[in-house]
């Protein structure tokens, strides 16, 4: 028997409290963009008001102008895709210019996503943007390779994820939230989120795209001109929606920007109620441009009609009604136990 | 003009040869519309697995409050294959019109318009236009085999001369676009050639073009996954005005380049000297 929800009576979507926090960033809304999907932000405004949703989540910016990779940079998959940009970007200096400037004269709240080769190149984009007005919060991308360790991926190494996540938190003004943003691609995710919490991060993104390839039956090589990509889309979701239930699970305060194959109102209530503040949508708006507003209005719509009146109050829920439901079984089992006794 | 999205009904759909010929009531989209614009169409119904948007030049339009968007398209995979198989009244989500459209020239010059297969869907709309201020326009149509080739008909009714290539020789003169393209050129005295095909033809257009001194304007066909220039993955090496060459996206700064900006030996790669460029050992 499923144990019920904790529901009231229907409501007005109206009347439901979108409103959430991630750390000490209030969000009016919380469904943002997911960096890289959503280039400077710009190009979404012909088909989404940015200052309503929760937020833009920019592109990964590096210290130098980048060129990214060769193509083909992308292959659809089952329910996702892969993709092999490599950091194209035009570099901090144009960036802090040009979008990040467009972004403030617009009321967008943003996210700057940040990569680097080295710790140090972490701290020097960290220096750059701590003077900048407009920055809502910092995400460290730190799925890159370090290019002073072998080229091993900084987040799969609990050490040099930490260093780079404390040394980018010394150097960010004290009330911009440091979000760490970490790959799926691990071991033991848990360990990796207690690294860098206490190295110093505000909060996490969660997950990152999982390595994939695809190879091409006519030339018979890898089809990506970076031979591996990104796997993305709501066929990574389950994969997200776990990472982020574990670490909930073990660190309950710890603010989670949750994403990975959000297409879906139901799809993000599925990452808050495992744990996650807000999340991100990425790859669907590839699909769909206007995606965060209908995700927003869906989730609206289903809080409503579940009677839940303020989103904050399903964050979590999830091991909540877990644990209730274990509680009932033992229960139910105790019962029975005693009437045969 | 912006792009809109909008929910498309098909009130068209019939073959052309090897391709597709669908008519969209698409409200919204043709207005903003000129030659060598495209549009990014979902496929696969709501909640797909496939995530893509797959993009269109646009063939033609009608605007109005029955607004209506052709396009033309091959059978390439299982998204097209989706797309062949709506019939009248399916809705599709449509978004458009995206892109840089053709430059069109200030005087009545002559124009070469050459299309490799399907490439040709986009080249009647600009040939009205071209038309229209007083441009003398030659067609050149290449494909690989006769039921390859759009827009014959059309092109005879309307240009100065059309020129038909088919590698196999099934139509027209044997070979490519290019065997015959330096005499037309030369004859109709044109000053700029318009051209839309796959990426090898493109090439070789802009490299005779130029070789005649004349300008060119190539439509590329690059992959794309969104259409709106978010996704980053359609792009090639571009030489821009300051001389420097970045890797640019096909959906918006293109899909129409001077024949003569595009790296075309190096596109699917990024050359050395490109901005930021990897180094040695990076990525």
């Amino acid at each position: 028997m499923a144990t019920p929800a904790p529901a009231g009576r229907p409501l007005d979507p109206v009347q439901v409290d979108l409103s959430t926090r991630l750390a000490t960033l209030r969000l009016p809304d919380p469904v943002l963009t997911a960096s890289g999907c959503a280039a400077a932000g710009r190009e979404l405004a012909p088909f989404l008001d940015l200052a309503a949703i929760g937020g833009v989540v920019t592109k990964s910016i590096m210290l130098e102008p980048r060129s990214g990779r060769p193509t083909p940079r992308m292959a659809e998959t089952p329910s996702g895709m892969l993709n092999s940009i490599g950091l194209q970007g035009p570099g901090v200096e144009a960036f802090v210019a040009k979008d990040l400037r467009w972004l403030r004269e617009h009321g967008v709240r943003t996210i700057v996503s940040i990569a680097g080769g080295s710790t140090q190149e972490y701290q020097r984009l960290a220096q750059r943007l701590r003077h900048e007005p407009g920055i809502a919060a910092i995400e460290v991308n730190i799925s890159c390779p370090n290019v002073e360790s072998r080229g091993q991926v900084f987040a799969c190494d609990p050490f040099s994820a930490a260093q780079v996540v404390q040394v980018v938190r010394r150097h960010t003004a004290p009330d911009v939230p440091v979000l760490a943003k970490l790959s799926p691609d691990v071991t033991d995710i848990v360990a990796i989120a207690r690294s860098v919490r206490e190295a110093g991060a505000d909060g996490l993104s969660m997950i990152n795209t999982l390595l994939g390839m695809v190879i091409d039956p006519d030339t018979m090589r890898p089809l990506l001109g970076g031979m591996t990509g990104g796997l993305s889309g709501p066929a990574i979701r389950p994969v997200a929606v776990r990472a982020v239930w574990q670490v909930h699970a073990a660190y309950p305060d710890l603010p989670i920007l949750g994403m990975g194959g959000i297409r879906t109102g139901r799809d993000a209530f599925e990452f808050l109620l495992a744990g996650a503040s807000a999340v991100s949508v990425g790859t669907a708006v590839f699909n769909d441009p206007s995606a965060l507003a209908r995700i927003s209005a869906e989730l609206r719509g289903l809080l409503a009609a579940r009677g839940i009146a303020r989103l904050s109050d399903v964050v979590g829920l999830g091991h909540v009604q877990q644990a209730r439901h274990v509680a009932a079984q033992a229960a139910r089992r105790a019962a029975q136990e005693e009437a045969l006794a | 003009m912006a792009p809109v999205q909008v929910t498309a009904e098909v009130v068209g759909l019939r073959r052309a040869g090897a391709y597709h010929h669908m008519t969209l009531l698409a409200p919204g989209i043709p207005e903003g519309t000129r030659p060598g614009h495209f549009v990014a169409l979902a496929v696969g119904g709501e909640g797909s697995g496939m995530l893509l948007r797959r993009a269109f030049s646009i063939h033609k339009v009608a605007p109005g409050s029955a607004g209506t968007v052709e396009i033309v398209f091959a059978t390439h995979g299982q998204g097209t294959r989706w797309l062949a198989d709506r019939r009248r009244g399916d809705k599709l989500d449509v978004i458009g019109p995206l892109g840089r459209p053709f430059t069109l020239p200030r005087e009545p010059v002559a124009c070469v318009l050459v299309a490799g297969g399907y490439g040709a869907a986009p080249l009647f709309a600009l040939s009205e236009q071209l038309r229209a201020r007083g441009c003398r326009v030659d067609m050149v149509l290449g494909a690989a085999s006769e039921d390859r080739l759009f827009g014959v008909l059309e092109a005879r009714r309307t240009s100065a001369s059309v020129t038909v290539t088919t590698d196999d020789g099934s139509a027209g003169i044997r070979g490519r676009v290019t065997d015959p393209l330096p005499e037309i050129i030369r004859a109709a005295g044109a000053d700029v050639v318009y051209a839309c095909g796959p990426m090898a033809m493109l090439a070789a257009v802009a490299e005779v073009a130029a070789g005649l001194g004349a300008h060119s304007q190539c439509a590329v066909e690059e992959a794309m996954a969104c259409g709106i220039g978010v996704c980053m993955t359609c792009v090639l090496p571009v030489r821009g005005a300051d001389g420097v060459t970045r890797m640019v996206r096909s959906c918006t700064d293109g899909p129409v380049f001077r024949g003569s900006d595009v790296r075309w030996a190096d596109v699917g790669s990024v050359p050395p000297d490109t901005l930021g460029a990897p180094v040695a050992g990076g990525h």
